[in-house]
């Protein structure tokens, strides 16, 4: 997006293949047509079946269901986890974004945690979920270690990787380095200038950091916490392979109600979806929107 | 004060290092355990030796493949054509392929399940060919952000409209200048686009897992909830994946960065 457009950006005829719009519009439509069978239309299918009953009449019943209590649960779960895990990732991620960049360590930290970020933020799903189990399950490393080395038993602390700490803990793996890779050019945007005049002033790092740099930082941190939340939101295979489908979270319970019904109500699991594209597509226009502010402020 | 700085640094390197290493090590070692009392690559052997591994990953292989071709094909004359016709398109475009990452990929599914039934005007699930080919659709739509993406940003840095002038001067036609002019100039952003399409397919769970296709995620998540110590041995092997997709990603990028920019 900071590139600019094409030059030329009159409608230049080459020549005496000069085409109508009409024509040039061709160009485009396999990319259009299968962006609409794959990937508008059923969405759309779903969105306006969130509003019918099984007979296609249109009704409220199924947004209303929405607010039964399980399924409520399962919302409020969701964003909890959500939110926990892309507040969590933003700090973390942040403090490493941060040494890595300001941190004056040796240079060969930075290439390296930028590849790692690359695969770590990729390391999601049914692997991640097995990572995790041999790590903190009942039989994993860190459970056994802290037992025979502390005499800490984990799980006599209540603590379970099936439970909602866990799972925010599991989703960290791969939110942190997402995190990292979003936040760095934003780190970089940084003048080296500003923190020399802010130090000529007699400003102390504290200072620079509350009145210089996290104003100028925040649009992109608060943006990329919105992504990492829809990221979060709309994952699924970690958490089916992690918990199977004992934990209560939107997309789980929506992947139960499409191989089976559980609720009883297909056209439920419509509304369901619908209100995951709502708070995915709320979250990541918040996103575009403060994106576009901090590169705003950094031209 | 610079020296704290540094310390602090230092800090949040070793813990972030720590979190992200020690599932690793801890995967490994689990992996390790398979035989009481000694460490040994049993789940190794287990897993290569288990023929639904090889079936369900040589099925992943073949549909990353397929989805990579298609993908290309898709994406390349597309954002050829944006670049060089309908400049003003491109915020539409662009708009479009960033969706998948708005919307998640179970909603899409369940529209495709909804849509595409048996008893639909194009029953895609009613045959496992004709599944196969949704799954594959599938794949494209989910890869097209990454896909897309880093076609759009290879052909920014060259000059596709002097590049198009030139071979058509020549007198190339359509065709040939797609495949022989712009293909071999974004070759690194193609295959950058390419390993990570991948890396998203091989172990993709839902999609699969939903349309009942014998895939290599729904089998990670099979074993996971059966066996002990395969699953680990599993988790390395993928992590592995994705780390030389990753890495073969930054081999071919840094290629294509010392040719044109700077």
């Amino acid at each position: 997006m900071s590139a600019e457009p094409l030059k030329p950006s009159k409608p230049s005829p080459t020549g005496p293949r000069a085409q109508s719009a009409s024509t040039n519009l061709w160009g485009v439509v396999p990319f259009f047509l299968f962006a609409l069978m794959f990937l508008l239309l059923p969405t759309a299918y779903l969105m306006v079946g969130a509003f019918q009953d099984g007979d296609g009449n249109f009704t409220l019943n199924n947004i209303r269901g929405l607010f039964e209590a399980n399924v409520l649960d399962a919302y409020w779960m969701s964003i909890k986890i959500s939110a926990t895990s892309a507040f969590g990732g933003a700090v973390l991620g942040c403090l490493l974004a941060w040494s890595a960049v300001m941190g004056k360590l040796p240079a060969w930290l930075r290439p390296t945690l930028m590849t790692f970020s690359g695969v770590a933020s990729n390391f999601a799903g049914v692997p991640l979920a097995f990572a995790f189990l041999a790590t903190l399950g009942r039989l994993g490393l860190v459970t056994m270690l802290l037992k025979s080395l502390f005499d800490i038993n984990l799980y006599a602390t209540g603590f379970t990787i099936l439970s909602f700490f866990g799972l925010t803990l599991t989703y960290l793996y791969f939110q942190i380095p997402l995190m990292v890779l979003i936040i760095t050019p934003a780190l970089d945007g940084l003048k080296k200038e500003w923190r020399e005049a802010s130090d000529c002033l007699g400003g102390t790092a504290v200072q620079y950091w509350r009145y210089v740099a996290l104003p100028v930082l925040w649009p992109s941190i608060v943006g990329a916490m919105l992504l990492l939340f829809a990221n979060a939101f709309g994952a699924v295979a970690t958490a089916y392979a992690l918990t199977g489908s004992s934990l209560n979270i939107v997309p789980i319970l929506l992947f139960a109600q499409i191989r089976g019904d559980v609720l009883h109500n297909p056209n439920l699991g419509y509304a369901m979806a619908l209100g995951m594209i709502v708070i995915t597509g709320l979250t990541n226009a918040g996103y575009m929107l403060l994106r576009s502010r901090a590169e705003r402020r950094s031209a | 004060m610079k020296k704290e700085s540094r310390l602090g640094a230092w800090i949040a390197m070793l813990v972030g290092a720590s979190y992200f290493l020690i599932p690793l090590i801890a995967t490994f070692e689990f992996s390790l355990r398979m035989r009481r009392g000694e460490y040994s690559f049993d789940a190794y052997r287990v897993v290569f030796a288990d023929p639904l591994f090889q079936q369900t990953f040589g099925y992943s292989m073949l549909m990353a493949v397929a989805t990579i071709v298609v993908g290309v094909l898709l994406s390349v004359p597309t954002a050829y054509w944006v670049h060089l016709k309908m400049p003003k398109l491109r915020p539409w475009v662009e708009f479009v392929t960033l969706l998948p990452l708005v919307i998640p990929a179970i909603v899409i599914v369940f529209g495709y399940l909804r849509m595409y039934n048996s008893s639909s005007i194009i029953p895609l699930t009613g045959s496992a060919r004709a599944t196969d080919f949704l799954l594959m659709c599938s794949y494209v739509t989910l890869s097209l952000p990454y896909m897309y993406r880093s076609i759009d940003t290879g052909l920014r840095t060259i000059d596709v409209r002097t590049l198009t002038e030139a071979a058509e001067v020549l007198g190339a036609g359509r065709a040939t200048i797609l495949f022989k002019v712009i293909f071999p100039n974004i070759t690194s952003a193609i295959l950058s686009g390419a390993f990570l399409t991948f890396a998203v397919v091989i172990g993709e769970f839902t999609m699969a897992s939903l349309l009942n296709r014998p895939a290599f995620g729904p089998y990670l998540q099979l074993v996971g909830a059966n066996r002990a110590y395969e699953p680990s041995a599993l988790a390395v092997m993928a992590f592995l994946i994705t780390w030389a997709s990753m890495g073969l990603i930054q081999v071919f990028g840094r290629n294509s960065r010392t040719a044109p920019t700077k």
